[in-house]
């Protein structure tokens, strides 16, 4: 019964994936406003040659500080995982 | 059609990837299947910013002013290393489990259930 | 884990991790000119450590480096990053300013606008940013890493 539900679910996400893989136009984005104006004003309002470097670390600093914080916690959270334990202190599952 | 066989592939593999966590009972299995469908959603955007006859934003030596757009790439940048991130963690929640039940086969870790 | 892997793999993992490093320190430093960036060649960098970690012995890399400088590499390299962002302001510009951007100094010379060949002494706090997270990303995949490792370790030995 669970499988035939999980199949269902498949096949519904399928036929919608699929109808919207064929019916968006490729290759001819319709809104590019924002990218075009970093094409046309990213090398001299940040001096670096590569607009994709220009817009992670300076157009779009803030989400860098999010990501670096975010792999800093995933760091964090492996490390508090697998921390040296003494005898005595053991998982409570017991 | 063969046109859009970049949003083909990207459906597909979304949905390969839902089958995996869907249908599957061990971990490592599940965890897979999470990267695939952020592989598919990463290739989704590239796929996205692609304009005919266009090269990578890059000013160096390039040779002609048409350009791909470059904040999905930067998007994309951003999202590859939060999926390493949460891969580690869950690649290490998965081995304390193993530690303590022996298993990975998600039907036999109960001890939650009471 | 507890073996290490024969003379031949060991040799050549030694060799490749320098041309590794020096590769991942390019890619890095190179960032605003070329392909790549921080992430990436700091990707780049971790592989080359972690290379190394499945190569030898875990005893013998703990012996060459610590823990404790991989974790400083992460936290000096998040704060040099968020410091370098902070610092436009005492100067009198807003938060993520690119101040240094065409004042003639360190990475402050002036680009040649449009299709040009790459001047490396160029692009203000990029460059510098660039390498604040390219040791971030370092530190942090190796000790990923190293951590998962040691955790292997301890649960053979332990029980």
């Amino acid at each position: 019964m669970r499988s035939l539900a999980v199949w269902f679910t498949l096949v519904i996400l399928g036929i919608g994936l699929l109808f919207t893989a064929v019916t968006i136009p490729f290759g001819s984005p319709a809104m590019s406003d924002m990218d075009d104006y970093f094409i046309a004003h990213g090398q001299e309002q940040t001096g670096a040659n590569n607009i994709v470097t220009s817009i992670v670390f300076d157009f779009r600093g803030f989400d860098t500080i999010g990501e670096a914080s975010v792999l800093f916690t995933a760091v964090f959270g492996v490390s508090v995982l697998f921390r040296v334990r003494k005898k005595e202190e053991d998982y409570e599952y017991e | 059609m063969i046109d859009n066989l970049p949003f083909l592939v990207v459906a597909v593999t979304i949905l390969l990837g839902l089958y995996t966590i869907l249908l599957k009972k061990d971990l490592i299995k599940i965890i897979m299947g999470i990267s695939i469908v952020e592989s598919g959603v990463n290739l989704f955007l590239i796929v996205l910013g692609y304009r005919w006859d266009s090269i990578a934003p890059i000013f160096t030596g390039a040779p002609s002013l048409a350009m791909v757009m470059p904040t999905v790439q930067a998007l994309t940048l951003t999202s590859i290393v939060i999926g390493v991130a949460t891969l580690a963690l869950m690649l290490s929640m998965v081995m304390i489990i193993f530690r303590y039940y022996k298993t990975t086969d998600v039907s036999k870790v109960t001890k939650l259930q009471g | 884990m507890s073996d290490c892997m024969s003379k031949l793999v060991r040799t050549t993992a030694d060799v490749m991790f320098l041309f590794i490093t020096v590769f991942g320190f390019y890619i890095v430093l190179h960032g605003h000119l070329t392909p790549g960036g921080g992430f990436q060649g700091g990707a780049i960098v971790a592989g080359g450590f972690i290379l190394l970690i499945v190569a030898n012995r875990l005893e013998d890399f703990l012996k060459w480096f610590q823990k404790r400088s991989f974790q400083s590499c992460e936290v000096s390299g998040l704060v040099l990053f968020i410091g370098t962002a902070l610092a436009a302001i005492p100067l009198g510009y807003i938060f993520f300013k690119n101040f240094l951007n065409g004042a003639g100094g360190l990475f402050g010379q002036a680009v040649p606008f449009g299709i040009n060949s790459g001047i490396l002494n160029t692009a203000g706090t990029i460059p510098i940013m660039n390498i604040a997270v390219g040791i971030e990303v370092l530190g942090g995949l190796s000790i990923i890493v190293l951590y998962m490792t040691s955790g292997i370790r301890s649960h053979e030995e332990g029980e």
